[in-house]
């Protein structure tokens, strides 16, 4: 019955396990400054991070880990946040967001195995880990807020160039990670 | 490991996990399209009284929640110029209500039964062929990684600071990853070595 995408070695599972803790960690990392008054928490590049490094299923499942985690309590979100009252907040879209955006940048990155790795890394960064995020996330927050979709998209709008910015630096991360761990990337060309 | 569960038994933490959750699933899912404000300014009341019944502690959590005030003034000020105070009114009082009962159910019930819960839920899955014990299993690896993971984060952000770094921080986010990704294979093999993880190959 059990289809091979779904056969776990140890290595996957460590794996998820230590990027839904990387996740939790990366909300502890002080607020960047990037430009005077757009700080930007780490946490949501963990989403780009999780679905280009160790790929579309494992990411998935690091991600829902960490989100399982987040809402039976541990308040692993950045700002010591977490539990099952984060479902009723205008967040609870993009929370459950996550793992889906995480899997969408993961697939989106191997799908473009034919691009340069910096080109790649932000194009997923930016369809997965931003257009796909928004597209469950806004959602989310109309519901949950009663605002209609149209005003809660535009409610959004003011965090996308931090979101950007977000793309770039995952971006660069990856270029760094692939040059201190070339194997990590020896599928690619 | 710091959670929000509350150590101080209540009589909401005799109450099983599996209950309490359905019983926060049928509110909301009854309560939700209610858009009547005396029954919401009713249920966020008994909800406070809930509160009152468990005790100095819980009350006491119920700070942690201060920030999100902001967040519901902000709310409150958009929903009045976009359509009317009643319905900012509603919304912030709807939002708070479920947000607290959940809170209430979080810091009742042990990570473990909540887990528990959603491994339950989650068993239809393993007919699609998602082994979920893995899942449970990935879920308690990664507890234990957490604090691992910060002391990692920890010395390189020190060592970021020593050496005047500035403030460009996510510079140690590339080798968190690689020391992770080494890790990572060490682990694999531990566990491998003896004998794998529990119903696996």
């Amino acid at each position: 019955m059990s289809s091979k995408v779904f056969q776990f070695k140890t290595l996957d599972i460590v794996q998820i396990a230590l990027f839904a803790a990387i996740m939790a960690a990366m909300g502890l990392i002080p607020k960047i400054d990037i430009t005077a008054n757009l700080p930007i928490t780490a946490q949501s590049m963990g989403v780009m991070l999780a679905g280009i490094i160790i790929g579309k299923r494992n990411g998935f499942f690091a991600i829902m880990v960490f989100t399982l985690l987040v809402l039976a309590g541990l308040p692993l979100l950045a700002g010591g946040r977490g539990g099952l009252g984060m479902l009723g907040t205008g967040t609870a879209g993009f929370i459950i967001g996550y793992p889906i955006a995480t899997f969408a940048c993961g697939w989106i990155f191997e799908t473009l195995n034919k691009l340069a790795l910096p080109v790649a890394t932000f194009l997923a960064s930016v369809l997965g880990g931003i257009l796909c995020l928004y597209a469950i996330g806004v959602p989310g927050l109309a519901l949950n807020t009663s605002l209609s979709l149209a005003d809660a998209t535009v409610t959004m709008l003011p965090f996308i160039p931090g979101d950007l910015i977000k793309a770039v630096l995952t971006t660069l991360i990856v270029i760094s990670i692939a040059r201190g761990l070339p194997e990590q990337f020896a599928h690619r060309r | 490991m710091i959670s929000m569960y509350l150590e101080q038994r209540t009589w909401l933490h005799s109450i099983k996990a599996s209950h309490k959750l359905a019983a926060l699933a049928v509110i909301t899912l009854v309560m939700m399209p209610l858009a009547n404000l005396p029954v919401w300014a009713l249920a966020l009341l008994s909800t406070l009284a809930l509160y009152a019944t468990l005790g100095r502690h819980a009350w006491q959590q119920l700070k942690s929640y201060r920030p999100m005030l902001w967040m519901f003034g902000l709310l409150f000020m958009l929903q009045w110029w976009l359509a009317s105070w009643q319905l900012g009114l509603l919304v912030i009082l709807r939002m708070s209500t479920l947000i607290l009962l959940a809170n209430a159910v979080t810091i009742t019930s042990t990570l473990d039964d909540i887990t528990d819960v959603f491994l339950w839920l989650m068993k239809p899955l393993q007919k699609l062929g998602i082994a979920t014990e893995n899942i449970a299993f990935a879920m308690s690896l990664s507890i234990r990684f957490i604090p691992i993971l910060i002391a990692i984060l920890d010395a390189l952000l020190d060592a970021w600071r020593l050496r005047g770094g500035g403030k460009h921080f996510w510079r140690v986010i590339a080798p968190l990853v690689i020391q992770s990704l080494i890790f990572s294979q060490h682990v694999a093999d531990a566990i491998n070595a003896r004998g794998g993880i529990p119903d696996n190959k």
